[in-house]
């Protein structure tokens, strides 16, 4: 009787770990993101996302409108910063992603000085390694920004960052850990206006962190994105950018150039032609407000607009 | 391996509010504070659960329980609800402390009734024919013979809180993690791989730390310093371990 | 709770997901943590170096680890199996130490008489040494079944989905409700593995129920 428990008891362990290999719960794969599959078969296309909202708002957007093409998607979203989802995509992860024109120039080209949409957006093309390919822009746009509260900016009437130059010593700036070192962030604010803030605080990619620091007067300055539906809620205060460190910064999706077919590139045209910066914003604040998933938010707009 | 020493090696990383020693001593304080607050709340829980043996049910439940909560979550949720409450960097310390308490209790309340449960029943005898009363054989004879115990789940305990402690880094504050989250973000591996040792080196010499106090807080007799073969197997618990105080008190279940 | 019930195919997905990233590195890590712990109680003197190794290895920081990983082992940047490699370090971090210590913990007396019935050493291990040393080894499962739980939904911050997207996910849209479901389902996961593995360990020692009944 005891001989055939251990066999049993085994047995029913290893029947759980096979359970648990093929996934479990809800039939998902777990094995689905492995380098076999990702990118592997020719028609199917894995959408990334940067860790920030809107960009997975947007990976959303061109997931629903590929899959309604017939398009097969996989999703990959919340990967992390620039830095860590480009060579995901260089090495075959990720095919698509959702980018900001400006940034994205600047990344791949330091030395661009391009401002302006059209120019920027050439310059981009120019920039950009082989093996990636980017579609057409579209005329949301959204850019970082040196944010103040309301109080710090009637305190040193600053209206725009040029303002900054002097009292700059005396204040902490707030931002994702990343612009501490990229040519548009620290760098940046120094090399165009000369101002150096006292220091450095390293938050999150303009999420609740960072607008949470902001309000608690954890740090005076911080970097929110232009389409954040806080800013008009707290009152906050964009300053201006006359020197144009931000450039344009549209919407543009970044894709493997093995992965453009007509289909595709139509789609994602289309998609692009269609939104614009309120529009945007609009959504922005119904996934961040009235926390309603992206997912939902982007069907939402597909049908709207007849692409899904 | 070349990258990370030469990252620990550049002086630019030893000095200023991102230096290397600025970052040690932030990541001592969060660690200190949290260690310190749970021993207070579980020392005493425990040796009470283990002298008079109430509540241990439940007591050793709700430890189980607690450290199966994700520090993560618990950190991220804590932000949410308590830092529009708060002002200033509270907002965010309060919220990690908290969750690095909730992960030190459960070993340091371990290591107490473990140990307290484990004296010998013929040494408790000895001290009631005395003539000692119940508190006084708790102070005098139970707790010195269960410090190899207590001192096992505080060394496991400061282990967790040093390890974890890199959790404050998510939410914008200092110590070693934010190596590990600045260089997340850029992707500079010898900044990630030159934090993750530190914070390595730095559990090590905390667990080093207490295993000095140790040596010179518990009684020789119980060290086997005497040289008994009693004492040889006590020697076997003096040993840091993540899993000995349970081990202990969950075989017995 | 309205979100967790317009959301429980994505719960019950990302759970699977959980299950599959903690649990495999729990059966190698045993795997692995047998043969390292039975070196380490027969020949005393690697003792102490391989404890405190594996010791070491527990406090590296899970995030280091995944991120890490791919420069050690080959693998892409957003591979699944960067967790479970490093999921499976930690288990065998916390187990060596429990299985040197569970076969240690057989008597003397009990190894001697497996010799004298003939049992060979493998076979003892096997037979004898292992299947006593169950009890201790279990504890230490259960230990690092709950740590494991907790350490994957770490891995949120580089994006590998797992219950931990639900705090990522939440706390970016400053919405505790996705994190607190997510906090429920780790520990119920936990609770569950832990619940798993005792019932385990009573089917492989029946003569700790004979001692229960007797008494």
């Amino acid at each position: 009787m005891n001989r055939t428990r251990t066999p049993v008891a085994i047995a029913i362990g290893a029947a759980l770990f096979l359970l648990a290999a093929c996934g479990g719960g809800g039939g998902a794969d777990p094995l689905a993101t492995d380098s076999s599959r990702a990118a592997g078969t020719e028609d199917s296309i894995v959408v990334g996302s940067a860790d920030f909202t809107e960009s997975a708002l947007i990976a959303e957007i061109y997931a629903g409108a590929l899959e309604a093409k017939g398009v097969k998607v996989k999703k990959t979203l919340n990967i992390g910063s620039r830095e860590a989802y480009i060579p995901a995509l260089q090495d075959g992860s990720i095919d698509l992603i959702p980018e900001y024109t400006g940034v994205l120039m600047q990344y791949f080209d330091e030395s661009a000085t391009a401002t302006d949409s059209d120019g920027v957006y050439e310059a981009l093309k120019a920039a950009l390694p082989d093996g990636l390919t980017v579609l057409d822009k579209s005329a949301a746009e959204d850019k970082d920004s040196v944010t103040v509260t309301q109080a710090t900016a009637d305190k040193y009437s600053l209206t725009s960052i040029a303002d900054l130059k002097d009292v700059a010593g005396d204040l902490t700036l707030g931002g994702p850990p990343e612009w501490k070192t990229r040519p548009t962030g620290v760098p940046g604010l120094k090399k165009l206006y000369g101002v150096e803030f006292g220091s450095f605080r390293a938050l999150d990619a303009g999420g609740p962190l960072t607008v949470q620091a902001l309000k608690n007067g954890q740090v005076d300055a911080a970097d929110l994105f232009t389409t954040d539906p806080n800013i008009p809620a707290d009152d906050f205060v964009v300053l201006e950018d006359p020197e144009n460190l931000f450039a344009a910064q549209n919407v543009v999706p970044l894709i493997s150039s093995s992965k453009v077919t007509d289909t595709v590139s139509q789609t994602l045209n289309a998609v692009s032609a269609a939104l614009d910066t309120a529009t945007l914003t609009g959504l922005l604040a119904e996934v961040v407000n009235d926390k309603l998933d992206e997912a939902d938010v982007a069907a939402e707009f597909l049908t709207q607009h007849d692409l899904g | 391996m070349n990258d990370v020493l030469s990252w620990l090696t550049a002086s630019a990383h030893w000095s200023g509010e991102d230096g290397i020693p600025q970052r040690l001593l932030e990541h001592l304080y969060y660690s200190g504070v949290a260690l310190l607050i749970a021993a207070v709340i579980a020392i005493p829980l425990g040796l009470f659960v283990g002298h008079t043996g109430r509540g241990r049910f439940v007591v050793v439940n709700a430890a189980g329980a607690a450290r199966a909560v994700p520090s993560l979550g618990l950190l991220f949720v804590s932000v949410l609800v308590l830092g529009p409450r708060l002002t200033g960097d509270t907002a965010f310390v309060v919220p990690c402390e908290i969750v690095l308490v909730v992960l030190a209790i459960p070993p340091i309340l371990a290591g107490a009734y473990a140990g307290v449960e484990e004296v010998d029943p013929a040494v408790r005898d000895a001290a009631k024919g005395m003539g000692m009363r119940g508190p006084e054989v708790l102070a005098r004879v139970e707790i010195p013979c269960a410090l190899p115990l207590i001192f096992s789940g505080l060394r496991s305990g400061a282990l967790q809180v040093v390890a974890t402690a890199t959790i404050a880094a998510t939410v914008g504050l200092g110590g070693l993690g934010r190596f590990l989250i600045d260089g997340l973000a850029v992707r500079d591996y010898s900044q990630m791989a030159a934090g993750a040792v530190l914070v390595a080196v730095l559990a090590l010499v905390v667990d080093l730390g207490f295993a000095l106090i140790q040596r010179y807080a518990v009684s020789p007799g119980l060290t086997g310093r005497i040289g008994t073969r009693l004492g040889a197997e006590r020697n076997e618990a003096l040993a840091p371990s993540v899993t000995s105080a349970d081990t202990r008190e969950s075989g017995r279940a | 709770m309205t979100w967790f019930l317009d959301h429980v195919s994505d719960v019950l997905s990302l759970t699977g997901k959980h299950v599959y990233l903690a649990g495999v590195p729990l059966v190698l890590g045993l795997l692995i943590a047998i043969p390292i712990g039975w070196l380490a109680r027969r020949y005393k003197v690697l003792y102490p170096p391989l404890i405190m190794g594996t010791g070491l290895l527990y406090t590296i920081p899970s995030l280091a680890l995944f991120i890490l990983m791919p420069l050690f082992i080959g693998t892409r940047i957003l591979d699944p199996v960067n967790v479970v490699v490093a999921m499976t370090i930690y288990t065998v971090a916390l187990l060596v130490r429990t299985v040197a210590d569970g076969l240690g913990a057989v008597p003397e007396a009990v190894t001697q008489s497996a010799t004298a019935m003939g049992f060979k050493r493998v076979r003892r291990l096997f037979m004898v040494e292992l299947p006593l040393a169950v009890p201790v080894i279990s504890a230490g499962m259960r230990v690092a079944a709950v740590s494991n739980v907790s350490i994957v939904s770490v891995a949120a911050i580089i994006g590998v989905p797992q219950l931990g997207s639900l705090f990522t996910d939440g706390f970016r849209r400053d919405f505790t409700d996705p994190i607190v479901v997510g906090i429920i389902a780790c520990v119920l996961l936990a609770i569950t593995f832990d619940l798993v593995i005792i019932a385990i360990t009573r089917l492989l020692t029946p003569w700790q129920q004979v001692r229960r009944a007797a008494r």
